[in-house]
């Protein structure tokens, strides 16, 4: 597999090239930022009839990363939904994906902004997860130890190597993860609002053909 | 009726006189002409013209224009109070006939006049503005169309799209006037081999301006403009009066250059597009075109700027930025000699621009379908239009025509009672708002920082380009780029000589076919008398060391540059035709291992870069195997993406307005790429992907020109390796619109760009800081 391990608060973890996260140690596999839905959510408040085809491609891609993984827990770090109302457009054809994603093992909706509350979907509802010497949420806090979060969607571009990709960051303390869903943008991990989050020694891992890592300038 | 009448031939104003006279014979209140030009300032410049005589005869009459300029209350009291001559562009009146009480306005219409109609037919613009004729012709039947056109090689193809299908359209010439004045401006400094500077010029340039009353020295592109601009100011020792206009200033900017070159106090101004078209200023006694112009129609309209007295010829000098362009340019007076102007054909009505025109229908109010269809064919370009077409745009802007259902709910048209309506009447301020055809890249405004005024725009990607501390020309000025707030990009002045970022992007033209064939034929005389002995020199050096391109045969040429292996492909196709070939050539490359990592296109070659060297080139130009690739890869190409975002937006599928300003948080929105990727995955058949592929067949991609190509040379190929680059691949390694290649050959970049990053920490393979504090491993499985 074209996959960069790495080791926060001693335990090591797996970034998988499509941006999801592989904890070996707890069979744990974490994907943030789905967005389910968004297409519904611009034709309701914009107007907008986006191709309505990215809940179809996130559950693929998510049904593809669990049949290599095998987990025994899903975690979804927030922003699963675009939003609460969005959650209940999705169609039938991929609520049964998702019913058939979760048979077997645990399914974690971790809360995010976009969707605060529970969805009728499975699974379990938390504002936070332990796991180990990790906490997840969406959104990292202040002086965190072991923070695995979402939110920001960082994207990263190598000098001279093209376009930004999602990519994974972290430090010794915290890691953030890439946004997972299809339609999602990025947020340049230069930018200072997600730079400052971490140290001046901060590496990222680029999502892609191969899941890739460097250092953060 | 089209009348057809040269440059200065003061046909604009004929266009205006049976209006003029009707309204003084029998003065009634409201709109009685409509007036659209493709620029906004020939619609202000039309209305002093206007005016005056208007004014001095004392004749009742209300001449105003209206443009994306018009200030909110102003449009407000025209549309309640509309005045009785309306001079606007294609845009703005789309915009009037989105509004509920268009059929008021317009009811008492009389004539349409339509000027520089030849410009807008090139262009979406001019299909957008015939399908508002239509609009306007069903409010007000019997309209009468009058269109005004510089000279053309095909008036019939303009009166047919000119007129109400259909409809005869009589045509008028005009006397086409005595020959033009046209020479290459001989100067003591040797033109560069490359560049498109053009700065060598400068002296003899200023020596000219000196000479005439006014001077236009027009360029190609508006960087062009602001690097000439600013190396005339710094050689101009006696402080001549030269002022600089082109589309990305501010209005403002714009205004005061405008306003000083009607008082005449300008002895010369640099330009580009925006002052292309019949703008009738002031004494223009010469026209200096820098670079060579890539079209003859372009040059004759340029050069009819200088001296509009009718009876006399217009003086006009060519300034060739580098040696290849010294061939363009005598290639390009022969033809205007020869009188023999070029042009590409025009296919039927684009869909996309259909589905913007069915949401602006939606927006005046409740319609029916039958009769929006049998309006819209009335228009030329439209005229062959079936129902299931026009059904499938229908459908797309009403419920998305997406394979999957999915917005029952929030279907944008509903279908009530036999009418189409806004599901949400809210949409219209939206749509409205996205109103045009022009695809401008994005753009940011310029700011000097603590300050209001905008200095101008530069595109998106550009600002993208700049860290703090860079330097770069806006309006003649050299300013430092200090910081991006809220999408504004802003800066401060600089007292520095020299830009440290000299340029931003900017139109490209391409050119003619006529052009090349003329180019063709004269690389392959013995010498060349006609040229400058420095281009013939340069032409003969060419000769010496590799090959001059010929018509039945590809040369390629492969030499080392900036360490990397490049090879330049002269198959003279037109840039649309060598950007394709780029794409499909590294696309071969990469089945066969040689990691190239970008291409350049030009007008007349394809530059190749890769980590590998081409040894043998035939392979690459196997017409099967490119013809195999053509389908597979036209799905998956950077052309096809672009194509498809302008399609989308000009069709309501994505917005470039917002109706708040852009937010800043930037995660949010997502690149349109996406869209493309998921609709070619999942929807393949859906109308957008069919547009879209039209669009890029009809032009960008040009696969018809390499088929040609191919049949042409028949596998002639002759492949010459060089040591370094030749004479005449050296203008193209300076070309901008570099693409990138996302294969191996990048992905082994990206390892080692990573790889450096990771070494600068000095962490690259040790275990030592992992046991630290947690450090990388790295695995490639």
């Amino acid at each position: 597999m074209n996959t960069v391990d790495f080791q926060l608060r001693g335990l090591t973890l797996t970034a998988l090239p499509s941006g999801a996260l592989w904890d070996a140690t707890h069979r744990a596999l974490c994907v943030s930022d789905l967005h389910l839905c968004k297409s519904d959510r611009i034709a309701r408040r914009q107007g907008l009839m986006l191709p309505p085809y990215e809940s179809r491609e996130t559950l693929d891609k998510l049904a593809a990363d669990i049949e290599a993984t095998h987990p025994q827990m899903v975690i979804c770090l927030g922003d699963s939904f675009d939003d609460l109302a969005a959650a209940e457009a999705l169609d039938d054809d991929c609520r049964q994906t998702l019913t058939q994603l979760q048979a077997g093992r645990r399914w974690i909706w971790i809360e995010g902004n976009h969707d605060p509350g529970p969805v009728e979907l499975g699974g379990t509802h938390l504002a936070e997860l332990q796991l180990g010497p990790l906490t997840y949420r969406h959104i990292a806090e202040n002086a965190p130890s072991g923070e695995v979060s979402g939110h920001y969607h960082p994207k990263f571009a190598l000098p001279g190597a093209g376009a930004a990709r999602p990519c994974f960051l972290y430090d010794d303390r915290r890691l953030i993860l890439p946004a997972y869903g299809a339609y999602t943008g990025g947020l340049r991990a230069q930018t200072p609002v997600l730079r400052d989050l971490f140290a001046p020694q901060c590496f990222a891992i680029l999502t892609g053909r191969k899941a890739l890592l460097t250092r953060l300038p | 009726m089209l009348l057809i009448a040269p440059t200065g031939g003061g046909k604009t104003l004929s266009g205006f006189l049976p209006s003029l006279i009707e309204l003084a014979d029998a003065p009634a209140d409201g709109l009685h002409t409509l007036y659209v030009s493709p620029l906004k300032a020939l619609a202000a410049d039309i209305k002093r013209n206007l005016r005056t005589p208007v004014e001095e005869m004392d004749l009742p009459i209300r001449i105003e224009d209206r443009t994306g300029d018009t200030s909110y209350t102003q449009k407000r009291r025209q549309r309640a109070d509309p005045p009785h001559i309306l001079l606007t562009t294609p845009e703005s009146l789309a915009l009037l006939t989105s509004y509920e009480d268009a059929p008021r306005m317009f009811s008492g219409l009389q004539r349409v006049i339509v000027d520089e109609i030849h410009a807008l037919q090139e262009s979406k613009r001019g299909d957008q503005l015939m399908l508002a004729l239509s609009r306007l012709d069903a409010i007000s039947p019997g309209l009468r169309r009058v269109g005004l056109s510089a000279t053309v090689e095909d008036p019939d193809a303009i009166a047919k799209t000119l007129a109400r299908h259909p409809d005869p359209c009589p045509i008028l010439y005009a006397d086409p006037g005595p020959d033009p004045d046209i020479q290459m401006l001989v100067t003591q400094e040797l033109p560069p081999w490359s560049g498109g500077g053009a700065a060598y010029s400068i002296p003899a340039v200023l020596e000219q301006v000196k000479k005439h009353k006014t001077t236009l020295i027009f360029h190609n592109t508006r960087a062009q403009a602001e690097i000439y601009f600013h190396n005339l100011w710094l050689a101009n020792d006696e402080g001549l009066p030269i002022g600089i206009h082109h589309g990305s200033l501010a209005r403002e900017q714009r205004d005061k250059v405008e306003a000083a070159m009607v008082r005449g106090e300008l002895k010369a101004i640099v330009c580009t597009g925006t002052l292309d078209l019949g703008i009738d200023w002031g004494d223009v006694d010469l026209v200096i075109q820098i670079g060579a112009p890539k079209n003859v129609k372009r040059l004759v309209q340029r050069i009819g700027r200088a001296n509009h007295r009718y009876n006399a010829p217009s003086r006009a000098l060519l300034v060739p930025a580098n040696r290849f362009e010294i061939v363009e340019c005598v290639a390009a007076l022969e033809a205007v000699k020869e009188r023999a102007l070029d042009g590409e054909p025009k296919g039927a009505g684009p869909r996309d621009v259909l589905c913007q025109h069915i949401l602006i229908r939606a927006c005046a109010g409740p319609f029916v379908d039958t009769e929006l269809f049998d309006e819209v064919r009335t228009v030329g370009a439209y005229a062959d239009l079936s129902r299931a077409a026009f059904d499938d745009c229908l459908e797309f802007c009403a419920t998305g025509g997406y394979a999957l259902r999915a917005y029952d709910r929030w279907q944008r048209l509903m279908l009530r009672d036999g009418l189409w309506h806004l599901r949400d009447p809210r949409a219209a301020q939206r749509i409205r708002m996205n109103i045009g055809t022009i695809q401008d890249t994005d753009t940011l405004k310029v700011r000097l920082k603590g300050n209001f005024k905008p200095l101008g725009e530069v595109e998106e990607a550009f600002a993208a380009t700049l860290s703090p501390g860079d330097t770069f020309l806006i309006g003649g000025e050299i300013v430092r780029y200090e910081n991006l707030k809220e999408m504004t990009v802003q800066v401060t002045r600089r007292a520095d000589k020299q830009p440290k970022i000299a340029t931003f992007l900017g139109t490209k033209f391409a050119t003619t076919t006529q052009l090349f064939d003329r180019i063709l034929a004269m690389f392959q005389q013995p010498d060349w008398p006609q040229l400058p002995g420095h281009t013939a020199d340069w032409l003969a050096l060419q000769r010496k060391v590799s090959k001059m391109p010929e018509r039945d045969r590809i040369l390629v040429e492969t030499f080392p540059h900036d360490s990397r292996s490049h090879s330049v492909f002269y198959s003279f196709a037109g840039r649309n035709a060598q950007q394709t070939l780029g794409m499909l050539l590294t696309q071969r490359m990469e089945d066969l291992g040689l990691n190239p990592i970008g291409f350049v296109a030009t007008d007349y070659a394809t530059m190749v870069w890769g980590l590998d060297e081409i040894t043998d080139p035939a392979p690459l130009f196997d017409a099967s195997s490119l013809r195999d690739g053509f389908e597979n890869w036209l799905s998956g190409n950077a052309v096809m993406k672009k194509t498809f975002r302008a399609s989308a937006t000009i069709a309501g599928l994505i917005e470039r307005n917002l109706p708040q300003a852009r937010k800043s948080g930037r995660q949010a929105t997502f690149s349109s790429d996406i869209l493309y990727d998921t609709l070619t995955k999942y929807d393949p058949d859906h109308l957008m992907l069919r547009i879209t592929r039209e669009e890029a067949l009809r032009g960008l991609v040009d696969f018809g020109r390499i088929e040609e190509m191919i049949a042409r040379t028949e596998g002639r190929i002759d492949h010459v390796t060089l040591k370094r680059v030749s004479p005449l691949a050296a203008p193209i390694c300076l070309e901008p619109g570099r693409v990138p290649i996302k294969g191996e050959g990048r992905e082994r970049l990206a390892e080692e760009a990573a790889a450096k990053l990771l070494d600068t920490a000095g962490l690259a393979d040790n275990g030592k800081d992992k046991r630290r504090w947690g450090g990388p491993m790295l695995f490639y499985g």
